[in-house]
């Protein structure tokens, strides 16, 4: 099959339905990249160093960009050929696995299916990092030796996006897309049209919180500024995540925000900081687990891992005021090698067969709703769970982060949040 | 005609002979140089040149000789800064006092077992420091096995906690620190000459006192040895803040950490570890005013 290289082989070897229902919650994809993260910082630090002092050293990577035609537009599509090869990078733990972490089913299938080797790399740690990687390669004009990334809607993301780092995708070429992808997913706030980018997975950030230490159903982002929770309350040092909670507990839409709002939402997240116990990376679930924390900002897909691994009895739950719905977006950076190999896996991806299989290994939300009936059928737990197939109610009350004009409007945002988080 | 050349022979060969046998140490001190001046000099005044830069990622950063972003950040986080010098300062103090009776007993009382003991000494080295320090976290947690221990027990109150303190991150750099100071001063102290030991108590030097007049002070440079390895590290250090702090505990390395990779400002990452530096260099100064360095001399 195609081999996982690299950290693909690094996963124990032990049995996977063990390793999902040991590990996962323990170290769930943005746990282990975070653990890489915000542990072994100095690893990406150094890895940012190195790239930087790489870059432009590797010519002759010119790529498929030499077309007369714009990169991305329909001619140029219609002259890019299948080569048999994809070079996929994508977060540890994101795919399904079976065989001892060796081998992906869902890729297998796609090799099988149309005879694209699938070289799976688990690369990419973190948003800031893998940025601070690809950008001086990017930057030289070289390939990044990958023709899919993943990455988060966010400000990285939109910096590929606006230095035209990332080949226009035509969705003629993605019919399963159109024919699939659930609302949530067509025509995203930060790349409208999904000109450059279709999701990967998703997931909510709302409020995590354990029903025997808080004595009380949690219902409002209020909940977590009340003085009974004083020093068990977890707040997220991302600030992005930080900053939209604190507009969404004044009724603001994070989306269509102003700098007024940032201030006065920061404001309101200073008057909180004394009752807060900590501003957690992904650790905040382990706090939550071990009952350091009572009631805290979490993501969808941990609180789910947490509660089939031992901890039934945590919640989650979307707030009246909102939950903020981020997206993992599978995008083709320039110069990437086999675009149209990777078009061709981002077609099978959306058959619901594929996408359930998938998000059953996951367990965040997935982008193909039409899965939901396949789980129902093959794993209940998985398909009944409004963490991975959510309801209307709480669709409705999703919200999209504020997307970043440029780098002075990301700054003016980091110097709003950022005094919270690090004081 | 012979005894004509001769003498000048000597004469013309000697201080030939004489400028390569000076400058032989130099020329293969060479490499050294080339190395220290590559991979450190070169890459330092790079990153500091960089806190006079002014612009955007995106339309890159031009070197205008922006001073006052020097000033402008030591206005901003100061309180960052002074706070990792303290935990610094007492990280470091903990390590030497928890660190020199090891070292002393490994050193003087070790016997064939030292090699042992010195091995059980490196032996956490061999599980990776981030491992360790998010152990602290499962040890120390609210209802952990100590904590929670203490509370059923009624000795602590039940709203007590030690993570998310700023006790907790100086533990942690502490705990991080020990091999770094038990090694240089049992390396210090086992070169003690145990007949000057003997000697002093033969001149009527109680045991404390010859301990402190003369084995501390033929010791001072493994102690300076260890204020350098753990000192610095420990000011500069991030990750215990990140793994063990909470809200008011954040330490420089965070705030490098942060405008460098996820902010993008590297202006503002560069002139804060202009000011680390800086004061890491006053720190070991005046160390080195205050207690000699004479004695750190000789011990390099």
């Amino acid at each position: 099959m195609s081999d996982p290289t690299g950290l693909g082989d690094e996963q124990p070897t032990i049995d996977p339905a063990v390793l999902r229902g040991l590990t996962e919650g323990r170290y769930s994809r943005r746990q282990v990249l975070k653990a890489a993260g915000a542990g072994a910082l100095g690893i990406s630090f150094s890895g940012f160093l190195a790239a930087c002092g790489a870059a432009g050293t590797n010519p002759g990577n010119g790529g498929t960009t030499t077309g007369a035609a714009a990169v991305g537009s329909a001619q140029w599509w219609a002259k890019q050929k299948k080569t048999g090869t994809l070079d996929f990078g994508n977060w540890p733990y994101y795919i399904d696995v079976t065989n001892h972490g060796k081998s992906h089913p869902s890729l297998h299938q796609f090799t099988a299916a149309t005879g694209i080797k699938v070289n799976y790399l688990e690369n990419i740690q973190n948003n800031d990092s893998f940025y601070a990687k690809i950008s001086p390669t990017l930057q030289g004009g070289q390939s990044t030796g990958y023709d899919i990334i993943v990455m988060t809607n966010g400000w990285y993301l939109t910096e590929l996006i606006s230095h035209k780092w990332l080949i226009p995708l035509d969705l003629d070429l993605i019919p399963n897309f159109k024919k699939y992808a659930g609302p949530l997913f067509k025509d995203p706030a930060y790349d409208p049209h999904n000109t450059y980018t279709i999701a990967w997975q998703s997931g909510f950030t709302g409020i995590g919180y354990d029903p025997n230490k808080t004595g009380r159903e949690i219902t409002s982002v209020r909940d977590l500024f009340d003085p009974k929770f004083k020093g068990h309350i977890g707040m997220m040092s991302d600030n992005t995540e930080l900053g939209s909670l604190g507009l969404l507990s004044l009724g603001i839409d994070p989306k269509s925000s102003s700098r007024d709002d940032w201030n006065k939402a920061a404001d309101k997240l200073k008057q909180q900081r004394p009752m807060v116990r900590q501003y957690y990376d992904q650790s905040y679930i382990n706090a939550l687990e071990r009952g350091d924390v009572w009631i805290t900002q979490a993501w969808s897909g941990d609180i789910f891992q947490a509660n089939n691994s031992g901890y039934p009895h945590l919640k989650f739950v979307v707030p009246e005021e909102g939950v903020m719905h981020w997206t993992d977006n599978m995008a083709i950076p320039v110069h990437a090698k086999h675009p149209r190999d990777a078009v061709e896996w981002m077609n099978f991806y959306y058959q619901p067969k594929i996408a359930a299989e998938v998000a059953d290994w996951v367990n965040y939300i997935t982008p193909v709703p039409a899965a939901k009936p396949i789980l129902l059928k093959d794993d209940p737990a998985v398909g009944k769970s409004p963490l991975v197939f959510p309801t209307p109610e709480m669709t409705a009350k999703a919200h999209d982060y504020y997307t970043f004009k440029d780098y002075d409007d990301f700054q003016a945002w980091n110097s709003t949040f950022n005094p919270i988080i690090q004081s | 005609m012979e005894q004509h050349v001769q003498p000048h022979h000597p004469v013309v060969a000697l201080p030939k002979l004489g400028l390569r046998r000076r400058l032989a140490p130099y020329l293969l001190g060479l490499p050294a140089w080339a190395y220290l001046g590559f991979f450190f000099v070169v890459p330092l005044v790079a990153v500091l040149a960089v806190a006079l830069e002014t612009g955007n990622p995106d339309q890159g950063y031009v070197l205008t000789w922006h001073w006052s972003e020097l000033t402008s950040t030591i206005s901003q986080y100061h309180v960052q800064l002074i706070r990792s010098f303290q935990y610094g300062a007492i990280s470091t103090l903990i390590a030497l006092v928890v660190s020199y009776p090891v070292a002393y007993w490994i050193a003087f009382y070790g016997g064939r077992h030292k090699s042992t003991l010195l091995f059980l000494v490196l032996l956490p080295f061999f599980v990776s420091f981030v491992i360790r320090t998010l152990a602290w976290n499962f040890i120390l947690s609210d209802s952990g096995f100590v904590l929670g221990t203490l509370k059923g027990w009624g000795v602590l109150p039940q709203t007590f906690h030690v993570l998310s303190t700023p006790s907790a991150v100086i533990a942690g750099l502490t705990y991080n620190a020990l091999p770094f100071m038990i090694l240089p001063l049992y390396v210090a102290l086992e070169q003690i000459d145990r007949r000057v030991v003997r000697a002093a108590q033969d001149l009527y030097a109680s045991h404390l006192v010859a301990f402190a007049r003369v084995v501390v002070p033929l010791s001072a440079g493994g102690i300076f040895a260890g204020f350098l390895l753990v000192f610095v590290t420990n000011v500069g250090d991030y990750v215990n803040a990140a793994i063990l702090g909470g809200p008011g505990t954040t330490m420089i390395g965070n705030i490098i950490q942060t405008s460098f990779l996820e902010n993008l400002d590297y202006p503002t990452a560069s002139a804060l570890s202009a000011w680390l530096l800086l004061g890491l260099l006053l720190a070991i100064a005046l160390y080195a005013w205050i207690f000699g360095t004479r004695r750190i001399q000789e011990y390099a």
